[in-house]
């Protein structure tokens, strides 16, 4: 029962402040703002960091330190790490399905369906890291003696504009697809919806994933991506989360450093969908080939 | 013709009877040769620029026709044949290629400049070889490894650049036939030629008229048909600037674009590699078609302890190449594609006198008409010079040197671009690490600038994206489930 308006609770609950995660600290937003995230029902529900474009290059400069670090890794031990993800959430379980409940609007056993789902596509994705090499490299039959072999290797910073709507499990989709081959991400939250990512920060802060591979900003991507599409050191950028804005600017600002777009879909995606391959990982791999002479 | 050996030779040119100039050239739509609706200009012997021919200069309206003509042969024929027919029309393709390969070579070699054992022992038998390898692609598509059931894109736009005129035709045309979609393709304004003979293969094989259309021009016809709504797919090469405006313009629709783009590759020996491989390698990696190649190996790291023994061996190979008449089957260097080139040369050569870099030629002479530059190389040369940032797309090397491996590898990666390297070390566990370091699409150990139709090229970072050669340059023609994400 809902005590009176008038009367105070017999214990003041404390409550989270929601900030960014960069190079594995949470610094407060370098812009100083917060914005108010509400429930699906417009209460208020948090005051989120809104994050800057100061906030984005330092986010970039985070990832290009940690990338060659995680994209070195071994395939096994990035696969272990991933997993470890899927451990650790499972363990905040209950957080998670109050968020997406009170977020998306959907009853809890549909949050619970999603929170399962989202956790599952961790341990699809961890699996995948020792097996893409595998199925999308090759050797080439090449007309003398040589050496000839293909296989895939992380793009290098990625930044990731992470879906409006599907707050958590839209976010872990695109999340875990780049990091599966080594890529470091900078990722920009849903905004009306910010509060998975930031919970997911904290996962990932206690995970095995070292610090700066993963990057979480919140606030309104339609402010902050621009400054994403056109960083130049920044080598690809998921549109997934710009599916209403003007992606089509975001596209045109990338080609300024040849920036591997990835375009939002036309109309609505299931991210519920198991993916049908993964496609999603190689999306963010460039295939090296490497000669050497055969000789006695 | 010139010599820098000491050596003579005699004279050896092969015979330009074989090839039967036309006085002028129109366009190849839909199967027959017509003329352009635009102007035409000229294309000349950039050994000798004397005037081979006048080229139809295509048009907006001439682009539409044949974008129609493909949009059309790629809905009624070609997307409906089998792949297993498909297949034979490019094997046949393949098979004339080589019967007309003295022919080509000879065409290529006046049309570009580019000497005639190149052109004879390179492009053309790699062209002919790309397309046989890729017709025996067109009816095992689903086992390529993209899914269950790809499917053609449609209508390719497809733009390749001068310094391997017929190759890179090979290179575009060949895998896009084979996934079953048709293509426009426009040859570079400087060397139309051996893509108008191309035309007339395609007429023998009797291939189904609209399934290649070749539109002729230079930049404006270029983006016409870039930009034409009714292509699905663009395929790129040449500069990273053109790229850019093109990766640009298609921002926000649902064309597939396959770039290669520009390059600075580092050649890196470490003080255990072989030096006399190493410095037939690097000569191969810079001079190798007058160092007009995207993946040139233009900038050579050495470890500091070998620089002075290894620059003192390079100089004295470089004397003994020749210099000279393209079509003469002893000739090493030929001559640059185009003035616009030779002043581009010039110009980068001059601000590396200006930085402080120290410049020696191979003391050659060089022919009094045509277009020349001598095989150079740059000593003294650091990072922050033009010399070492720029692509250069001519016969001219900058030295810079190095001392421990990780120094090399920072330094072959300091740049925007990461389309080929090259490594020279006798110690295979070097060879791995450095290989596995390099941000660059292709990586040449103990060799370089190989090309094979089954291997897969293409650039990292602003070299461009996509592959092409292999079972992974199919995914560049194909719809494929990566396409719906």
């Amino acid at each position: 029962m809902t005590p009176p308006a008038t009367r105070a609770p017999a214990r003041a609950e404390v409550r989270k402040t929601y900030k960014l995660y960069i190079g594995g600290k949470f610094p407060r937003t370098e812009s100083g703002r917060s914005y108010e995230v509400t429930d699906s029902r417009g209460r208020f529900w948090a005051n989120a960091s809104q994050g800057s474009r100061k906030d984005a290059r330092d986010a970039v400069v985070a990832a290009r330190g940690a990338f060659s670090g995680w994209a070195g890794a071994t395939a096994y031990n990035r696969g272990q790490v991933l997993y470890r993800v899927a451990e650790l959430m499972e363990g905040r379980r209950a957080q998670f399905v109050d968020e997406v409940s009170r977020g998306e609007g959907i009853t809890r056993p549909q949050a619970e369906r999603v929170v399962s789902t989202a956790i599952d596509r961790w341990v699809w994705y961890a699996g995948w890291t020792d097996k893409v090499a595998q199925v999308a490299g090759n050797a080439n039959p090449v007309a003398g003696p040589y050496f000839n072999l293909s296989a895939p290797e992380p793009t290098g910073v990625v930044a990731v504009l992470a879906p409006q709507d599907s707050s958590l499990l839209g976010l872990v989709s695109v999340l875990a697809a780049p990091l599966v081959m080594g890529n470091a991400v900078v990722l920009v939250s849903s905004r009306d919806r910010p509060l998975p990512a930031v919970t997911l920060s904290e996962v990932l802060a206690t995970s095995d994933v070292p610090g700066g591979v993963v990057n979480v900003i919140t606030g309104d991507a339609a402010e902050v991506a621009p400054w994403l599409a056109s960083h130049s050191d920044v080598n690809a950028i998921d549109l997934a989360g710009a599916a209403d804005l003007d992606w089509a600017a975001l596209e045109a600002r990338s080609a300024g450093t040849l920036k591997r777009v990835l375009r939002p879909r036309d109309g609505e995606v299931d991210w519920a969908a198991t993916p049908s391959g993964p496609a999603r990982i190689l999306f963010f791999t460039e295939t090296k080939t490497v000669w050497h002479p055969k000789g006695r | 013709m010139a010599k820098m050996g000491t050596f003579e030779y005699a004279p050896a040119p092969e015979s330009r009877s074989v090839v039967d100039l036309q006085p002028s050239y129109g366009l190849f739509v839909d199967g027959e040769f017509v003329d352009a609706a635009g102007t035409s200009f000229k294309t000349i012997n950039p050994a000798t620029e004397e005037v081979l021919a006048e080229v139809g200069e295509a048009d907006a309206a001439d682009v539409e026709r044949a974008v129609a003509a493909a949009r059309r042969a790629h809905t009624r024929v070609w997307s409906r044949m089998s792949g297993a027919e498909r297949g034979k029309y490019l094997f046949r393709i393949a098979r004339i290629m080589q019967e007309r390969a003295r022919e080509l070579a000879v065409l290529e070699t006046l049309d570009n400049g580019k000497p005639i054992k190149e052109s004879r022992d390179v492009d053309v038998p790699t062209a002919a070889a790309f397309f046989f390898y890729y017709a025996g692609w067109a009816d095992k598509l689903d086992h390529a490894g993209f899914g269950p059931s790809p499917r053609s894109l449609g209508v390719a736009a497809q733009v390749i650049p001068w310094n391997f005129p017929l190759l890179m035709l090979a290179w575009k045309i060949a895998p896009a036939l084979a996934c079953g979609n048709t293509v426009v393709l426009k040859p570079a304004e400087t060397t139309p030629l051996t893509a108008l003979l191309f035309a007339e293969i395609c007429q023998q094989a009797d291939l189904p008229p609209g399934v290649v259309n070749i539109v002729t021009g230079a930049g404006p016809t270029g983006r016409a048909l870039v930009e034409h709504p009714g292509v699905d797919k663009i395929a790129f090469t040449g500069s990273t600037a053109v790229g850019r405006g093109i990766a640009q313009q298609v921002a926000g629709s649902r064309k597939k674009v396959t770039l290669e783009l520009g390059g600075k590759a580092a050649n890196i020996v470490f003080s255990d590699a072989p030096l006399d491989q190493a410095v037939e390698g690097i000569v191969n990696g810079i001079f190798f078609n007058q160092g007009q190649v995207c993946c040139a190996g233009s900038r050579l790291l050495v470890q500091e302890d070998v620089a002075t023994e290894l620059v003192e061996r390079l100089e004295r190979r470089l004397m003994t190449l020749r210099l000279g008449d393209p079509m003469d089957k002893n000739t090493d260097v030929g001559a640059i594609n185009s003035r616009a080139q030779l002043d581009r040369i010039t110009e980068l050569a001059a601000a590396g006198d200006a930085e402080g870099a120290v410049r020696w030629s191979a003391p050659c002479e060089l022919p009094s008409k045509g277009f020349w530059f001598p095989p150079t190389v740059f000593t003294g040369v650091s990072n922050t010079h033009r010399i070492a940032r720029e692509e250069i797309f001519g016969p001219v090397l900058s030295v810079l040197t190095f001392r421990t491996p990780d120094e090399a590898i920072a330094k072959a990666n300091n740049t925007p671009y990461g389309l080929s390297a090259g490594i020279w070390t006798e110690k295979g566990s070097r060879i791995l690490w450095a290989a596995d370091k390099l941000r660059a699409g292709v990586v040449w150990a103990n060799t370089f600038n190989r090309f094979d139709p089954t291997s897969p090229f293409g650039g990292y970072k602003e070299s461009g994206y996509g592959r092409e050669g292999g079972r992974h340059g199919l995914a560049s023609y194909l719809h494929s489930e990566g396409d719906d994400l």
